[in-house]
């Protein structure tokens, strides 16, 4: 008997335990130049896989062995796990030196204190802060403060469309203007086939059009102090909007609600959808054995159909941030291989690698970035795109407003009517969720 | 619990042989007393001191953690977060505020899978193990495919579920709407009230192997006179399995029921491979909702308040369930 009962609480606190989770370690230590010969790299997976990203990268990073003698450890993180990786370094205080980060990202980890501040003075080890897009650098850190990264690789929305399909419908020109958009998208939707594709489930995707469209209704989902807005008016159009494609407009197939892991691209390569607002999406079509002749490659449409500034612009300023831990025990080091990484010269080996756009403009003239569908994302990066808020709760804004929106999608996949109250009373709980 | 005797021949410290036969002993450093109450717990003190550090210490941490206001601002030099008193946990259990409510929410339904998950997977487990108890051609085969879901690497086996259970492409619409033609509508199983019975499915066919396994393994010990003497009193398979089978394997069941219930209860990767980051409401579990809570929204405190809330539960709920199953066993 009491063995047994003995044998039940052990087996009752090992299976307890996995409730309860803990972190170790804390305290923040300053760098220092204590281990100068090596530095260690977290890398975002920017490729088709992380064996690809590994056989882009080495060589680079030899290179820079070879000319600096510090040899750098290369990890390649998954997206999935890149966000809880550096949570984990920061709460314990044993992370890499040098790590990829996405920008939308910045201002929270900028919060966190465990981030490199870019100063003035750092800005000047790596040959100052004008080399850098104005954009690109606006998403790197909250506005007033010292960026808490330097942007690697740029990116933005683009319009992406069959151009067979627009021939058979009889459609010349690619939408400028979102009336247009749902007109032609209308016309293409039919026989199983639909005008438009999104990924209803992917709570950035989700994020980074809503607030585009919000922006061009003139509304924004955090005011100037910081504070959530998430039932602004603006911000509740610009998410009807976005659910709208599929609830009222009917150019999106239902079952898009369910799609998070790019089955978009896939079904626009087989020719299931007609149009795309992607970054970069030509390696992946590739992939899928969609030819670059396919497909064309437009701005994202606007109200007046001009990509501008104001309630014109027509992306989010996506991209790759790279910063290094405060902590490092290779200050110099790190300074050194961000200053290789943002070289003219890598930046266009690594962009041109990853289909991305150099964050350096001097790099933006090599030929490999001169291509029709590059062109038209460096002018949206150029004219018309904006950062997501550069808050620190911009991370539970994702999470939030992006599962929001998902569950708005799925109610307009049931056939349900999604109206401006419906979306205004989710936008008000995840607003009450963010606190 | 103390019934292991140490053998008389134990060699004192330096590691010498009391001389065979005869001889006078030498009197050991510690009494006899001593040695034979103290060499068990000596034998369990490393299990004991990793028990400590592996389960104990985070368990500490965490609700170290649940009084403080940890958030982002904090965790880079978390011992400088500030005290919070109680307010995570006021946070937590207010009902009528957005994230006490949706605790509530993920709360209820985490009861109602965990109970219609576990007596699933008692009843099938327990039925298969019956019915494979008698030798016949092919049993052994059989028995192993039954644990191909338990033996399946959990992310590979719920991915596949994953991609069985899409809206356009699965295979379970496939079959559902296109070859059996049960409905028009293609319906989604991974989104909105659905995918409560997705989850379920998915848990179930995981857990069942387990019960059927520790439930065959305790057929074993029941006596084949039994069954014996019951069917020459004319006892048909119904009145054995009532009378023989279930009454002899109690201690078994009580065991296992309460093993199910606390790991469906605090399953997570199910829930989180099959719906990635954010779950639909209806199959909200409790152990996503404060991975959200805590690592989506980086408010560790209160994700930690709500983690001590669900081990305070879990121990009444286990405290309860002993001391009702063993009470029933003595009367």
């Amino acid at each position: 008997m009491r063995r047994r009962r003995a044998a039940a609480a052990a087996l009752l606190v090992t299976s307890l335990a996995a409730a309860v989770t803990g972190c170790g370690g804390g305290g923040a230590a300053q760098g220092s130049n204590d281990n100068p010969t090596t530095l260690t790299y977290w890398a975002s997976n920017q490729g088709a896989d992380l064996e690809a990203d590994k056989a882009i990268l080495t060589p680079e990073l030899e290179k820079f062995e070879e000319r600096t003698g510090i040899h750098v450890e290369l990890e390649v993180v998954p997206w999935s796990d890149l966000l809880n990786r550096i949570l984990a370094a920061t709460a314990s205080g044993e992370g890499p030196d040098v790590l990829n980060i996405g920008n939308t990202w910045s201002a929270s980890l900028q919060a966190t204190g465990a981030l490199l501040p870019w100063t003035e003075e750092n800005f000047e080890r790596i040959g100052g802060r004008d080399r850098f897009l104005d954009a690109a650098v606006a998403s790197a850190g909250a506005p007033g403060q010292d960026p808490a990264a330097v942007p690697l690789y740029s990116l933005s929305y683009a319009l992406y469309y069959n151009k067979a399909m627009f021939e058979e419908a009889g459609i010349e020109q690619p939408p400028a203007t979102w009336d247009e958009f749902v007109e032609v998208g209308k016309r293409l939707t039919g026989d199983g086939r639909y005008g438009f594709g999104l990924e209803g489930s992917n709570l950035s995707n989700n994020i980074h059009q809503a607030y585009v469209l919000a922006r061009q209704h003139g509304g924004d989902f955090f005011d100037e102090s910081g504070e959530p807005t998430f039932t602004d008016p603006g911000a509740v159009e610009g998410v009807k909007q976005w659910i709208d494609f599929m609830a009222e407009d009917g150019i999106v197939a239902p079952g898009n609600a369910e799609y998070a892991q790019n089955q978009s691209l896939q079904d626009f390569a087989t020719g299931k959808t007609a149009m795309l607002l992607w970054q970069a999406a030509g390696t992946t079509f590739e992939s899928f054995g969609m030819s670059e002749d396919d497909y064309g490659v437009a701005p994202v449409p606007t109200p007046s159909g001009t990509p501008g500034q104001g309630t014109e612009v027509n992306s989010m300023v996506a991209g790759i941030n790279l910063a290094v831990f405060d902590n490092t025990d290779n200050l110099d080091g790190a300074l050194e291989f961000v200053e290789f990484m943002t070289s003219d010269e890598e930046q266009a080996v690594l962009n041109a690698a990853y289909g991305s756009i150099p964050a350096v403009e001097s790099a933006q003239d090599d030929p490999a970035f001169d291509t029709p569908a590059l062109n038209v994302l460096k002018d949206a990066l150029a004219t018309s795109a904006v950062p997501l808020p550069q808050v620190p709760e911009e991370s539970q804004f994702e999470t939030a407003v992006g599962t929001a929106i998902k569950d708005l999608f799925a109610e307009a996949a049931a056939g349900r009517e999604v109206t401006t109250e419906l979306v205004a009373e989710r936008l008000t709980e995840a607003q009450q969720q963010v606190g | 619990m103390t019934t292991t005797v140490s053998p008389r021949t134990t060699a004192p410290a330096g590691g010498k042989l009391p001389p065979a036969g005869g001889g006078s002993r030498r009197r050991p450093l510690l009494p006899e007393r001593v040695r034979r109450g103290g060499l068990p717990y000596l034998l369990l003190l490393p299990a004991l001191l990793l028990e400590v550090l592996i389960h104990l210490a985070p368990m500490a941490v965490g609700v170290w953690m649940s009084f403080r206001e940890l958030t982002q601002f904090f965790i880079n030099n978390w011992s400088a977060a500030p005290f919070a008193g109680l307010d995570n946990f006021r946070v937590a259990v207010d009902v009528n505020a957005p994230v006490g409510e949706a605790l509530l929410n993920s709360f209820l339904v985490t009861c109602a899978f965990t109970i219609l998950s576990v007596g699933a997977s008692w009843l099938i487990g327990t039925a298969a193990a019956i019915l494979m108890q008698d030798t016949f051609r092919g049993r052994g085969l059989l028995r192993a495919t039954f644990l191909i879901p338990y033996a399946l690497p959990v992310y590979a086996a719920v991915i596949t579920w994953s991609f069985m259970l899409q809206r356009d492409n699965g295979l379970v619409n496939h079959v559902i709407v296109d070859q059996l033609g049960l409905t028009d509508d293609r319906p989604f199983w991974l989104l909105g009230g659905n995918s409560f019975v997705a989850l379920l499915v998915v848990a179930t066919w995981k857990s069942w192997p387990f019960a059927f396994l520790i439930v065959t393994a305790g057929l074993q010990s029941i006596p084949q006179e039994s069954y014996e003497a019951a069917a020459i009193d004319g006892a048909g398979m119904w009145r054995r399995v009532r009378h023989i089978t279930l009454p002899s394997l109690r201690p078994v069941n009580q065991v296992l029921v309460l093993v199910l219930f606390l790991w469906t209860f605090n399953d997570f990767n199910t829930p989180y491979v099959l719906f990635s980051e954010a779950a639909p409401e209806a199959a909200d579990l409790v152990s996503i909702h404060i991975y959200q809570s805590s690592f989506a929204t980086w408010n560790f405190g209160s994700g930690s308040a709500m983690s001590v809330l669900l081990l305070l539960f879990l121990l009444l709920v286990t405290a309860v369930y002993l001391l009702l199953t063993n009470r029933r066993r003595e009367s």
